[in-house]
């Protein structure tokens, strides 16, 4: 008999251990008859073995866990992207987040040294260059700080990159997973700022990591001044390792690599320092053979989650739920629009609340699918009227050899028998 | 907001202010104790220390492209090459062609218009100062900031050279880094020109469905790692 069945598998202690040697010798007595009753489905009119067992006690899992059925909702990555694990990305599983907000197990992973393990208690934020207050700050003397808690998204400026060229992974996870979004917690960097005072010719910001790659960014002061966070919550507990453990910057809408981890200085300057990550990375060759630098903000975008590749239509014709998750790095979604015959034509789809700035925002649209291949799209709309482009239209400014800003509609191609691809249309 | 009016405030600016509310604390306890964060002078919050000037610059690694923050001390070509071959050619390959997948630091110069751009420090990378800083940070990859300047010098002046961007006799100080001109220089658009596209909401007969075709699909690809299952690391796919 199977463990599942005794309804004791997810816990760990030594009672679950005990009742399981118990069912065991039960078994060897019971033999046939329990396997049979194991096999049997939970549907009714059987009272499933879990409804019928004594399940573990609390705290037998001080730190939560989800269920064992759900061993396939992980970060996952693409080995051929890079050399290295220690300077790689691993992906959100978005076609197993149900909302807007990312568990934090599941929030993608950035590193380009590696994941420091950074002691709280040693770690120092140190601001300075030209303010009037330099200032050193310990974690315990930046949590009395005023603070705030916003929802915001996180992505890559490569998010999609492999897609450039052709459709290439068929997966909603590896052509969407660089993306995330998560309750944060922390101080406005304003306020930091404030406490320091900027002298006049301060105009960028350099803000930098205590990982090994001591990655570092500059930063338009406005935009600092604007909505940037200097945060160490994450989603109901401290931020995690993979994304800043114990402090980090959130600079929303803007290309994740931006939104420094394990940030420990933040120097004002009069000019940008033009750092390797903002001059042979994060900038976009075009076809002329001049590069675009600076290019912060995520535009626009959106994506179905259900239909995907890792979510077909397993019931055959009839009805489902069209869902979707889209998000604008300059503002609030305004509306989504969904196809079902390759962009032919669109129909609106409901936003769910709440929809805030910056932050994904969820769509549904109620669908009868008629059991015939189509192309399924979604296309976002934000609140500056600017509306998601398709992959076609994108290339003739960027053309096929790019690997960031790639936000356009994608197309998701269902298959008679419920099955879904990746595919780019003319 | 902006950031001047409020920097010859010192602390004293605010006292009065301060004084009030901790009278106020007295009488209605817990209640709100200082200024909002936006109408604070600078120090008003009174928290945290002034660092020391060694503090600061232990942790001032970054150097911009005037090259102001350069270490004293310098490389030369030569030194580097040994450097390099010792330290950095594993990865990177004894003439920066790279090994494996890890990144190429020569060659390109001349490609980035084409249809197979290499963009590598020599071809793309604007300024040579950045070089200095980044092996100063990040490199060698397995312990991130452990040469010394000469060192970083002398690996500066190395690849600046392999990139054909310096003579032999090249040594690398505070003086003749941002003094060299990378290639790439004016290569950079630093304003973002996005939107790129202006599309509109079309709802109806937005293409022609007898134009549709679908230009490319992953269905059966092998590049798309397993979905279910433990992480998939394509060991067996990609020997
Ligand atoms: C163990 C392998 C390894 C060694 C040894 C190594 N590097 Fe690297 N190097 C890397 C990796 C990986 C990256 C990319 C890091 C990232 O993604 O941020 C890199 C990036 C670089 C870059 C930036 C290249 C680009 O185009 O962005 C330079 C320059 C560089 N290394 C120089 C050096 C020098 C100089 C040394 C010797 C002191 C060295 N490296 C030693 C692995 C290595």
């Amino acid at each position: 008999m199977t463990q599942e069945a005794a309804g004791t598998e997810e816990g760990s202690g030594a009672p679950a251990m005990a009742s399981r040697r118990r069912l065991l010798r039960t078994g060897v007595v019971a033999g046939g008859a329990m396997l049979a009753a194991s096999a049997r489905a939970a549907s009714p009119p059987d009272d499933p073995m879990w409804s019928r067992t004594l399940g573990p006690g609390v705290a037998d899992r001080p730190y939560g866990q989800p269920s064992q059925y759900e061993k396939d909702a992980i970060r996952r990555y693409v080995p051929w992207l890079t050399q290295s694990t220690q300077s790689d990305v691993s992906f959100t599983p978005l076609q197993d987040q149900p909302g807007i907000l990312t568990a934090n197990g599941f929030f993608y992973e950035r590193y380009h040294s590696g994941r420091p393990s950074v002691d709280p208690a040693q770690h120092r934020l140190l601001i300075h260059g030209l303010v009037d207050r330099p200032l050193l700050l310990s974690m315990d003397q930046l949590q009395r700080f005023p603070s705030v808690a916003r929802i915001h998204f996180l992505e890559c400026a490569a998010n999609g990159g492999p897609e450039w060229p052709a459709a290439q992974l068929n997966s909603l996870q590896f052509t969407h997973g660089m993306v995330g979004c998560a309750e944060w917690v922390g101080v406005p960097l304003s306020t930091l700022l404030g406490e320091v005072g900027v002298k006049k010719e301060g105009k960028w910001v350099l803000v930098e990591g205590a990982d090994g790659a001591h990655m570092d960014r500059s930063l338009p002061i406005e935009k600092c001044l604007d909505d940037c966070l200097v945060v160490w919550g994450q989603n109901g507990e401290a931020l995690r390792p993979e994304q800043g453990f114990p402090l980090r910057l959130i600079v929303p809408g803007w290309q994740g690599n931006v939104s420094v981890k394990w940030l420990r200085r933040i120097e004002v300057g009069a000019t940008p320092w033009y750092t390797r990550e903002e001059t042979g990375k994060y900038t976009e060759l075009l076809p002329s053979g001049k590069a675009l630098g600076f290019t912060w903000v995520n535009e626009a975008k959106s994506v179905l989650t259900f239909p995907c590749p890792e979510k077909p239509l397993t019931s055959g014709a009839g009805f489902y739920e069209l869902r979707g998750l889209a998000w604008s790095g300059r503002g609030k979604i305004r509306q989504v629009d969904v196809s079902t015959d390759g962009g032919v034509s669109y129909t609106r789809a409901a936003l769910q609340e709440p929809v805030l700035t910056k932050a994904l925002t969820r769509f549904t649209l109620p669908w009868r699918w008629d059991g015939k291949p189509v192309l399924l799209q979604s296309r976002a709309t934000d609140e500056t009227g600017y509306v998601q482009p398709g992959i076609a239209e994108l290339r003739k400014v960027m053309g096929t050899g790019s690997v960031y800003l790639n936000n356009s509609i994608q197309t998701w191609q269902v298959l008679a028998d419920g099955s879904v691809n990746n595919v780019q249309l003319s | 907001m902006s950031s001047s009016p409020r920097r010859c405030a010192p602390a004293r600016g605010s006292a009065p202010i301060l004084a009030v509310i901790l009278a106020a604390t007295v009488v209605v306890g817990a209640a709100v104790l200082v200024p909002a964060a936006h109408a604070a002078a600078p120090g008003s919050y009174g928290i945290g220390t002034t660092p020391t000037e060694a503090e600061i610059a232990g942790w001032s690694i970054a150097v911009p492209p005037s090259g102001a923050n350069l270490p004293p001390g310098h490389g030369s070509v030569s030194q580097g090459s040994d450097l390099f071959g010792t330290v950095c050619a594993v990865c990177h390959g004894a003439f920066g062609e790279g090994v494996a997948d890890y990144p190429r630091l020569a060659g390109g110069v001349g490609s980035l218009a084409t249809v197979a751009p290499a963009e590598t420090v020599g071809s793309y990378w604007p300024y040579a100062t950045t070089l200095f800083d980044f092996i100063n940070r990040a490199m060698p990859f397995y312990a991130p900031h452990s040469l010394t300047p000469d060192q970083v010098y002398a690996l500066t002046a190395f690849i600046l050279n392999l990139n054909g961007i310096v003579p032999d006799g090249f040594v690398a100080d505070a003086q003749t880094v941002p003094a060299v001109k990378m290639p790439n220089r004016d290569g950079f658009i630093w304003k973002d020109p996005r939107p790129l596209t202006h599309d509109t909401e079309c709802m109806t007969k937005c293409v022609d469905p007898a134009s549709l075709r679908i230009t490319s699909t992953a269905k059966g690809d092998h590049l798309t790692p397993r979905t279910t299952g433990p992480v998939d690391d394509m060991k067996a796919k990609h020997p």
